[in-house]
């Protein structure tokens, strides 16, 4: 298998720089990004070897990493590049390209965590914290998943029964209505 | 003073604490709070991950609503959504397209009137050390305390002293009296919300920061963010179960401890809301009377 | 440096500096500022014992501070002249009045506190600049302890340790507790290659330097383990790549490609977290002893002296080459010339052979009772020149003096220092000044008679 395939590879790394103004040529490999992440052994693709692949087109390789969805965003690699490029900012617009292409998410949880709690935020205004794990440990059949912690945090006053509810609700639903998942470039 | 005040969804519930201890210890300095009229969530990092305009325009609206009620300041102790506020009016102030669309998304021009201050940011530029200290009754007499940043010094737009090794959280601690440890892990990742999705990986992460503060001496943490606290304190019994451990270090907020040296009632401070309770702490050093 | 002292052709002046530099190639009027060292040369004989009784101690800058010296001291056991010299800031003398014990104890009575700066003035033919270069400070690298941590130290410091006549009499020790390390983790690449913290340059000497830091510790302490974090190996030398690998073979190096991220302090021990990108694996070495290869850059005020010499220098301060390929040790302005890592960094092969070259050079133009000029420079024609000297503003080389001839004033073009750049005849309102061979009248004639030959071979069509 001849390897990278594409005919014109600088396709993926000008698609990254167009949407968030990061160029990955600029990349000496050095794997300082990786050696800090504080996700890196959870992940199937080191940062580093993100930034490779993207130099190399393989847009899929990239998109179906769990290591999209694993980033927490603390930035870290950001604030080390030598070469200042800003990994995390990438990490952001891969997640969004990947949910564009339909490509199966490296971690299905956390797409899932992430649109449960952009819901709550579409039905009340506010996220209702409560609601939120409970239903995600529903929607991902783990009912059980810390569920020692509950009384503690109920009778500590850390859970609110229910939630708040603004009153220009109206107002966040157009807000999601109208949102692109990729910011227009008008 | 009056300034603007931007809560944030876990100041109303898991981190009620935070939000009650700075009404009190805010109360004492003579600054008083107006909360942004009928917020909603900033979006967090759900919205910044899946929807770049939705993470935009969601704070884009609070802007909106504080500018409305003429609140020029707004205090923002969680510093997520402190640095997605910040992050929105540096972006419109840069780029004037972004705004007109904002607008469109929102339905309402925001003018700019409106700025984020983070809370760290705040006590040292506007309340300032001076008159924190001139507030202080109770000194922490030499609590040893392990301040800790997580991710809060690199977060977009939030300028603090040194991405690295950040102090000021450190010298706050110390114009109260407290005495901060040097240590190597102020700014480790505490995992942030995987905690709900990758718990194993918080445990993890959370580990080694709550072994350094040990090692180092610390008698509790300090923090100024909900998921820093949460992460921090409600795992430590997950952790000890998984790594044998017995870690049992009270987690408090920033303006908790302020708050405790300010002479406030704990009560009104939600010391009872912590999981691992700092009283006897507090007993053993002095600083309560028993 | 002690044969060079003892050379009748060769006159040195230490604790001096080049305060201004006038004049052109075969003719520099150079002034010298030569700083009082408090102590009469012809005096003494170095004997020493001033240094043994002065009460005074101060961290020693050679040694970065892992050692002392006097108030009164030479900088090195080999320094040149072998005369020491009294620091004012710190000498009790200067700072309380009294003392005076190396005056009393002197047998040769060579110490003489009323001595005074000296300009002096001489003229040269040719001047060398080796400036050399000075480390960059890590201490902006905040993950590797921001200067806080004793035990990560310079590649210069583990140097002065393994000097045998060094601070610790070449036993390698961490500076927090003195005991003997055993794990020992290189950085390569600190403040270079890091266009964020420091230079986005190579060092090109860090590679080899620390692969012979890790060979001597193996051989002096066969106990320690050295861990080596490298970007690329650079090692484009004679002998150079057979050397690393000596030390990866023969000596056990370990050689990690991938950079730090963070050093961690935990009990005495210093975690040092980075990444093995081959094996895409982060990896954690609990180490005694950090050693950071920190970046090769300008000596601080080498822009200052360039502008003294009238010589370029790039955008971090490193002195320019007139050609890179062709003149590598030539500066742009005749007569000076450059060696070592003054321009940029250089190991010692490659400042030895740019010195004899720049040697050379310097003797090709002293060794001549006339120099042959390029043709193609500025002329100004006394005549026509109204005097007005805007080119002496606008040339980039000083090579234009004002002049007095029967009592008109005049710009002169001073052939050696002229580079032909034909600023001055752009200038010149009254068309006195241009390049030889180049006057406008030149060129629209040269211009005439390429149209004509072009019109005549059917290759240009002129519309009337």
């Amino acid at each position: 298998m001849s390897y990278p395939s594409n005919s014109n590879i600088h396709l993926f790394r000008n698609e990254i720089l167009n949407l968030c103004k990061q160029d990955v040529a600029k990349c000496i490999q050095c794997g300082k990004c990786s050696a800090g992440c504080p996700i890196s052994p959870e992940m199937d693709i080191q940062p580093n070897q993100i930034i490779r692949l993207i130099q190399l087109n393989d847009r899929e390789g990239v998109l179906r990493s769990n290591t999209i969805w694993l980033c927490a965003s603390c930035e870290t690699c950001s604030v080390r590049c030598p070469e200042k490029i800003e990994i995390a900012t990438i990490m952001d617009i891969l997640r969004k390209l990947s949910l564009e292409a339909n490509i199966q998410a490296g971690e299905k949880n956390i797409v899932k965590f992430d649109q449960i709690f952009l819901d709550s935020i579409k039905k009340r205004g506010r996220v209702h914290e409560l609601g939120l794990v409970i239903r995600y440990n529903l929607t991902t059949g783990q009912p059980w998943k810390d569920v020692h912690l509950g009384p503690i945090m109920f009778m500590k006053g850390k859970f609110s029964l229910l939630g708040h509810r603004i009153k220009e609700l109206e107002r966040v639903k157009e807000i999601f209505r109208l949102s692109r998942r990729i910011k227009s470039q008008e | 003073m009056e300034i603007g005040y931007y809560p944030g969804c876990s100041l109303e519930s898991s981190a009620k604490e935070f939000d009650v201890s700075i009404r009190a210890c805010f109360t004492k300095l003579g600054v008083s709070l107006k909360e942004i009229p009928d917020w909603n969530c900033c979006g967090a990092s759900p919205a910044h991950y899946l929807n770049e305009e939705l993470a935009l325009s969601l704070p884009y609206r609070n802007l909106i609503k504080a500018e409305e009620a003429k609140l020029q300041k707004i205090l923002s102790p969680c510093p997520a959504c402190h640095s997605h506020l910040i992050h929105v009016y540096n972006e419109v102030i840069r780029d004037p397209g972004l705004n007109q669309r904002l607008k469109n998304i929102v339905g309402k021009e925001f003018k700019k009137n409106s700025v984020s201050k983070h809370l760290l940011d705040f006590i040292k530029e506007d309340i300032g050390m001076e008159r924190l200290k001139e507030s202080i009754t109770l000194p922490l007499k030499d609590l040893k305390v392990a301040c800790y940043y997580g991710c809060l010094t690199r977060l977009p737009d939030v300028n603090i002293d040194d991405i690295e090794n950040p102090m000021i959280m450190d010298k706050i601690i110390e114009a109260i009296g407290g005495e901060p440890i040097d240590w190597s892990y102020k700014t480790e990742c505490c995992g942030a919300s995987l905690s709900i999705t990758r718990t194993e990986i918080v445990l993890r992460l959370v580990k080694p920061i709550l072994e350094a503060a040990e090692e180092k001496g610390a008698e509790c943490i300090v923090v100024a963010c909900p998921l820093c606290q949460s992460n921090l304190e409600t795992r430590q019994g997950d952790i000890n179960k998984k790594y044998k451990t017995s870690f049992k270090i009270p987690v408090l907020y920033l303006s908790q401890l302020i708050g405790i040296s300010q002479g406030i009632n704990p009560a009104e401070l939600g010391l009872n809301r912590l999981i691992i309770n700092p009283t006897p702490l507090l007993l053993e050093k002095g600083i309560f009377e028993k | 440096m002690t044969e060079s002292s003892q050379n009748e052709n060769i006159e040195i002046f230490t604790y001096s500096e080049v305060i201004d530099v006038k004049g052109f190639v075969g003719n520099f009027d150079v002034t010298i500022r030569k700083k009082p060292r408090y102590v009469d040369m012809g005096k003494c004989t170095g004997c020493g014992l001033c240094i043994e009784k002065c009460p005074t101690k101060v961290p020693s800058e050679w040694d970065l501070g892992l050692g002392m010296r006097k108030a009164i001291y030479k900088p090195f056991g080999q320094a040149v002249p072998n005369v020491p010299v009294i620091d004012k800031e710190n000498c009790r003398f200067f700072t309380t009045g009294k003392c005076k014990v190396c005056q009393k104890i002197c047998p040769a009575q060579a110490i003489d506190y009323e001595q005074k700066e000296e300009l002096i003035k001489k003229k040269f033919g040719a001047i060398i600049v080796a400036t050399g270069f000075t480390q960059f400070d890590p201490s902006v690298y905040g993950e590797y302890g921001g200067g806080r941590f004793k035990d990560v130290i310079t590649a210069l410091h583990l140097e002065r340790m393994l000097d045998a006549s060094g601070p610790t009499g070449g036993h390698v020790i961490r500076p927090s507790d003195q005991k003997e390390p055993k794990n020992i983790v290189f950085i390569q690449c600190v403040g270079s290659r890091d266009e964020s913290k420091g230079y986005p340059y190579c060092s090109r000497i860090c590679c080899m330097y620390t692969a012979k830091q890790a060979i001597l510790l193996k051989d002096h302490f066969p106990d320690t383990q050295s861990y080596i974090f490298y970007i690329d190996i650079r090692a484009g030398g004679k002998n150079y790549e057979e050397f690393v690998k000596r030390a990866q073979r023969e000596y056990g190096a370990i050689y990690i490609r991938g950079r730090v991220s963070k050093i961690y302090e935990k009990g005495d021990k210093l975690i040092v977290r980075g990444v093995d990108t081959l094996t895409g694996k982060q990896i954690e070495i609990e180490a005694d002893l950090v050693v950071l290869a920190t970046a090769i850059i300008p000596q601080p005020d080498s822009k200052e002296l360039a502008k003294i010499l009238n010589i370029p220098h790039d955008q971090y301060g490193f002195f320019t080459e007139a050609h890179p390929k062709l003149q590598p040790v030539e500066s742009l302005t005749k007569g000076i010339f450059l060696t070592g890592s003054c321009q940029f960094p250089k190991d010692i092969p490659d400042s030895v052979a740019t010195t004899g070259a720049a040697s050379i050079r310097a003797c090709e133009i002293l060794s001549k009772d006339e120099l042959v000029l390029d043709p193609k420079i500025a002329k100004i024609d006394p005549e026509i020149c109204s005097g007005c000297l805007n080119c002496l503003e606008v040339c980039p080389f000083d090579a234009i003096e004002r002049n007095e001839v029967n009592g008109k004033i005049i710009a002169q073009v001073i052939p050696t220092l002229c580079h032909g750049c034909g600023n001055c005849a752009a200038t010149c309102r009254t068309k006195a000044a241009n390049v030889e061979g180049f006057a406008d009248d030149q060129i629209y004639a040269q211009i005439a008679s390429i149209v004509e030959i072009l019109q005549k071979e059917k290759l240009l069509e002129l519309s009337e």
